[in-house]
């Protein structure tokens, strides 16, 4: 008999794989040997993997943060590394594609430490301003960003490094997405420990956990992740938001259950995206990020507002037991609604 | 304002006593005073920026310089004014028209408009009755909309500021979207709409502007009494006898006016309204009849000077809706983490 779960997970494999077909077989150019080595199967794999790595950080960051709403994109991470390739562009610009990416990831890496930081430091304890902070955070960084690129004529550049886009992609120029990848993975190794850290820094401690030390292995996933895919693909917006809470949704917020099913959707929602803004104005393309905005933010907008976010944890109560973020969003949000009472 | 909250106070003892301390120094200066002082750093601006530098053949720089000048102070009254209303209804310092995406709004309703009629409907139609037919259906759909979305149902506040975001950024998103189903020539007269920019002003525009603005005010004349008990929350506010929602209606439709009306004349400005609002609070209180003129001439001030200093001091010509940007993120960020965001 088969479990839940694992019936979505097959499920995920087949449209995934209905997707990837797809998209190898969409282009202007007839397919051939060529075409298919060099321009469709880099995109599709691309697509794969930047989908299944970035809705893995959003988990990731959600689990450190307590925080259903919070994601690369909305805490800086992003502008961070945006930032930190500026600088880069302007004092060493020869620097080939892995130095780029390392320097990116160094800058991720301290946006999202600052946004940690930040993010202890609100008074109010609740779990809508967290984000609403982070996306102040990162259009603060990002003004400065804009003022220097502006002044110094790299604006075009800062673009796509912050919006993704797929149409780029060919052989040799995407591979270092398997790194990404990679770190996922490595998510995916250790997310019993972060499923702990969730749980609290008392709690996991008491467990015998090193919670600083997890906190440390995330922050650099999520920090590797986001510098690759910002030199390699450009960052897209609402990925890693909307797909754990769907999945969260779906199965419940066991992490080491949860991470293929969100890499999975993650990919097939990328894949579906780009295919979309391939086919809205054949032969011409629509950029990842402006399809992923609407359809993502319509998604978000429905999960925060949406009638099942009336009862806040409730829904997840079944699993409430797995770990503790679901009862944690439900008392804050009670919490919440108490004070405006 | 409105429900002092213990468990704020509670977590940050420090928080009370330095919210205390400007509000014992606002009562030994006027509040009348303080707008005279800021009238006049107004009008020293404006002075400045009109005159100094101002080259041997001066017709030309005048003419250029006089309409910057209007555009900023019909900018000016427009945003700091619904900022300061939109506060007053939703009983907060944190939330604007500009966070809530009403510009966004704005930008993807011009840009539709283009898209599904064409580019001749920005030239065959006499320019003011596009202006105005614009205006009213963008008006109505960002009431319709933000009335149907938040006001008509109980919302947790920081839920509408994170909603409010999102909205903005699925409509700058549904922008560019349909810019790029443009061809390109339709796609050059567009792309301008997307960048705020206070130096290169429609001089039509300005006239109109300038009376819808008026006309928006006027309306509030009758209501001027109600806006400070407004403020109090809806329940105390029904209690004194305030005609709750229907106030409350007046002053969205009179705040989508005003956005619009800035955002057409030139383009959106998200966090200026905020940093504004909130300047004009600590320097002169809530009371409405002094917020609203204090946020309007800080309005000016900041526009104005801040555009003769990047221009003529440091010599960036375009970059100020870029360092308003920067600025109101860090009050926003400033205002939430010393609690004062409720």
């Amino acid at each position: 008999m088969l479990t839940r779960p694992t019936l979505l997970i097959i499920a995920g494999v087949v449209l995934v794989t209905a997707l990837a077909t797809a998209s190898v077989l969409v282009g202007v150019a007839e397919l051939d040997g060529f075409v298919l080595l060099a321009s469709r199967l880099p995109r599709t794999v691309a697509l794969v993997l930047t989908g299944a790595a970035m809705a893995v950080t959003g988990l990731i960051m959600q689990l450190l943060t307590h925080n259903r709403f919070v994601e690369p994109t909305t805490t800086g991470a992003g502008d961070a590394a945006s930032f930190a390739l500026l600088m880069l562009l302007l004092t060493n610009p020869g620097l080939p594609l892995p130095g780029k990416a390392a320097v990116a990831t160094l800058g991720a890496l301290v946006g999202v430490f600052g946004f940690l930081t930040l993010a202890r430091r609100i008074p109010v304890r609740s779990s809508v301003l967290v984000p609403v902070v982070g996306i102040m955070y990162g259009g603060v960084i990002g003004a400065v960003t804009t003022f220097i690129a502006y002044r110094t004529e790299l604006l075009q550049e800062l673009l796509s490094w912050s919006i993704g886009d797929f149409s780029g992609i060919v052989r040799g120029r995407y591979e270092m997405l398997y790194l990404a990848a990679a770190a996922a993975l490595v998510a995916w190794i250790a997310a019993d420990r972060f499923t702990v850290a969730a749980l609290g820094d008392d709690t996991a401690r008491g467990l015998g956990l090193d919670s600083r030390g997890v906190l440390l292995l995330g922050v650099t996933i999520v920090a590797v992740v986001t510098g690759i895919v910002s030199v390699t693909t450009g960052l897209v917006p609402f990925l890693g938001l909307v797909v754990p809470n769907l999945v969260s949704r779906l199965i419940g917020d066991h992490m080491r259950r949860a991470v293929p099913l969100v890499a999975l959707l993650g990919a097939a929602l990328v894949l579906a995206c780009d295919l979309v803004g391939r086919l809205v104005r054949f032969p011409f393309e629509i950029p990842i990020s402006i399809v992923m905005g609407i359809v993502g933010g319509t998604v978000f907008l429905w999960l925060l507002l949406g009638p099942a976010s009336r009862t806040g944890g409730a829904t997840r109560s079944g699993n409430a037991s797995k770990a503790g973020r679901a009862t944690g969003t439900a008392a804050r949000r009670a919490e919440a609604v108490g004070r405006r009472g | 304002m409105a429900e002092p909250t213990v468990t704020e106070r509670g977590t940050r003892p420090a928080g009370g006593t330095t919210s205390h301390a400007p509000a014992r120094r606002r009562v030994r200066f006027g509040g009348g005073a303080r707008i005279g002082l800021l009238g006049a750093l107004a009008a020293g601006a404006v002075a400045l920026y009109l005159f100094h530098d101002l080259p041997e053949r001066w017709q030309y720089p005048m003419d250029l310089r006089t309409r910057t000048v209007a555009a900023m102070l019909l900018v000016a009254v427009a945003v700091g004014v619904s900022t300061v209303l939109f506060q007053t209804i939703t009983a907060n310092r944190i939330l604007t028209p500009g966070i809530m995406g009403f510009d966004a709004v704005f930008m993807a309703i011009q840009v539709f408009t283009v898209f599904a009629l064409g580019p001749m409907v920005l030239l065959a139609a006499p320019p003011l009755v596009s202006w105005l037919v614009e205006l009213v259906l963008m008006s109505g759909f960002v009431v319709a909309l933000y009335w149907g979305l938040f006001l008509g149902r109980r919302l947790d506040l920081h839920v509408i500021v994170l909603a409010g975001l999102v909205l903005g950024t699925v409509f700058r998103s549904v922008t560019a979207f349909l810019q790029r189903l443009l061809d390109p020539d339709t796609f050059a007269i567009v792309q301008n709409l997307a960048f705020a920019s206070f130096t290169s002003v429609d001089r039509t525009l300005l006239l109109p502007t300038a009376l819808l603005v008026l006309a928006a005010l006027a309306s509030l004349w009758p209501i001027r009494r109600s806006l400070d008990v407004l403020s109090l929350g809806e329940a105390p506010a029904i209690g004194l006898g305030v005609e709750h929602r229907r106030v409350v209606m007046h002053v969205i439709v009179v705040v989508a006016l005003m956005v619009g009306a800035s955002t057409a004349l030139v383009g959106p400005v998200m966090f200026f309204g905020l940093l504004v609002a909130n300047v004009a609070y600590s320097v002169v209180g809530h009371r409405h009849s002094r917020a609203l003129p204090a946020a309007c001439l800080i309005g000016l001030i900041a526009l104005v000077g801040g555009q003769w200093f990047l221009d003529r001091v440091l010599g960036f010509a375009t970059e100020l809706p870029v360092v308003i940007e920067f600025l109101g993120g860090v009050v926003f960020i400033v205002l939430v983490l010393t609690g004062r965001a409720r």
